[in-house]
């Protein structure tokens, strides 16, 4: 079995513990993303870039790093470095326009 | 239970919600200036946002007990018009004088524009020539990464600004690590979805730091939940987090952060 991270900040606690919590919660989710996937597959037209995005962070899940979720957000991170010259809209979508 | 809320948009909430705040032992509010979900056409209407946020929002929340504390500037979603947020700025010093303004924010990037970058720069020299403390806002979603990284680099190239008066509000797993770094406070903000979970603020707690942290819920006009801090002080309770240990992140926190300003003086402390 794998040593848990070490931080000060995390009281001692077993796996069942952790799954007791929060297991029924994320089964939901789970269940939730599947259904949205289902549902795009019903629908007409291409994935945008949103769901783009979407499906590429599904591999993440499965690696074995426990930085998941830093990786998942900066998969859907704008990379460049330089201030735009102005924007044609006041909202983020959530995911980078321009990913592959 | 006890915890203060650093950053709420009260203006856009019930009286139901401050009952609900002091009922779940909130002790004190902070409201940064922010966009009011539609763009405002002349500084009058600032000027009367600004006497709201010092002068009425502070009665109704008297109401429940509960002192209310503002931060001032003219956000980053309205700063595109350079004209417009010269003379909304121009309006602020005035404003610093309120015994219930503890700041300048919340200011910082919205989609990383220049003209936002020039306004951000502007408050920040605004807030160094008066002693005042910086509440900063980073972008959304995708827009967020990029957006601290420019805010970071604009506070240090200004040259005057003390990391420790400055707090990075709405970090998340890719963003705080960079703003504690830095020496900077950081700020973890409850959404239902589009910022962090009370489930992934503790992971943050619990994996990033607890220290120089604090937690709000940003409750406003959108989907929001202004009991989320409370929310999150059970998730800790339930990992098994010691009372002290939650006491000193909602309340404790907050408290010595803000306590930075002579103007933020608790009844109780
Ligand atoms: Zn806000």
């Amino acid at each position: 079995m794998s040593k848990p991270p070490s931080s000060s900040n995390t009281p001692s606690r077993s796996r069942d513990e952790v799954t007791d919590a929060h297991f029924m919660e994320t089964r939901a989710k789970l269940l939730d993303l599947a259904a949205f996937l289902d549902r795009l597959e019903r629908a007409v037209g291409a994935d945008d870039h949103r769901v783009r995005g979407l499906r590429a962070a599904l591999p993440i899940l499965l690696e074995k790093d426990p930085a998941r979720v830093a990786k998942i957000l900066n998969l859907w991170s704008d990379p460049t470095t330089a201030p735009i010259e102005k924007s044609d809209t006041k909202a983020a979508s959530g995911v980078w326009p321009k990913i592959k | 239970m006890r915890y203060i809320e650093p950053h709420g948009h009260m203006v856009s909430r019930t009286t139901d919600d401050y009952q609900a705040m002091a009922l779940a032992g909130c002790k004190a509010i902070c409201e940064p200036a922010f966009w009011a979900g539609f763009d405002r056409k002349s500084a009058d209407g600032f000027h009367d946002y600004f006497c709201q946020l010092t002068q009425h929002e502070p009665r109704r929340a008297l109401k429940y007990g509960l002192p209310h504390f503002a931060w001032l500037c003219i956000n980053p979603k309205e700063s595109e018009d350079m004209g417009l947020a010269k003379e909304v700025m121009a309006l602020i010093p005035e404003f610093l004088k309120a015994p219930n303004v503890l700041g300048i924010g919340e200011i910082g990037l919205n989609k990383n524009t220049r003209n936002e970058l020039k306004i951000f720069e502007a408050h920040v020299d605004l807030a160094v020539q008066h002693n005042q403390m910086i509440l900063v806002h980073t972008p959304h979603l995708e827009d967020k990464r990029k957006g601290t990284r420019l805010i970071i680099d604009a506070l240090k190239a200004h040259g005057k600004v003390q990391p420790g008066r400055v707090i990075i509000d709405h970090v998340e797993e890719h963003t705080m690590a960079e703003a504690l770094d830095q020496g900077y406070w950081a700020g973890i903000t409850l959404y239902p979805e589009s910022k962090a979970s009370p489930q992934r603020a503790v992971d943050m707690i619990e994996t990033i730091s607890a220290q120089r942290v604090w937690l709000n819920s940003a409750c406003d006009w959108g989907h929001s939940d202004p009991l989320s801090v409370p929310k999150a002080a059970i998730e800790m309770r339930r990992r098994g987090h010691s009372s002290a240990a939650i006491d000193r992140l909602v309340y404790g926190n907050p408290l010595e952060f803000l306590s930075q300003s002579p103007k933020f003086i608790l009844p109780e402390a």
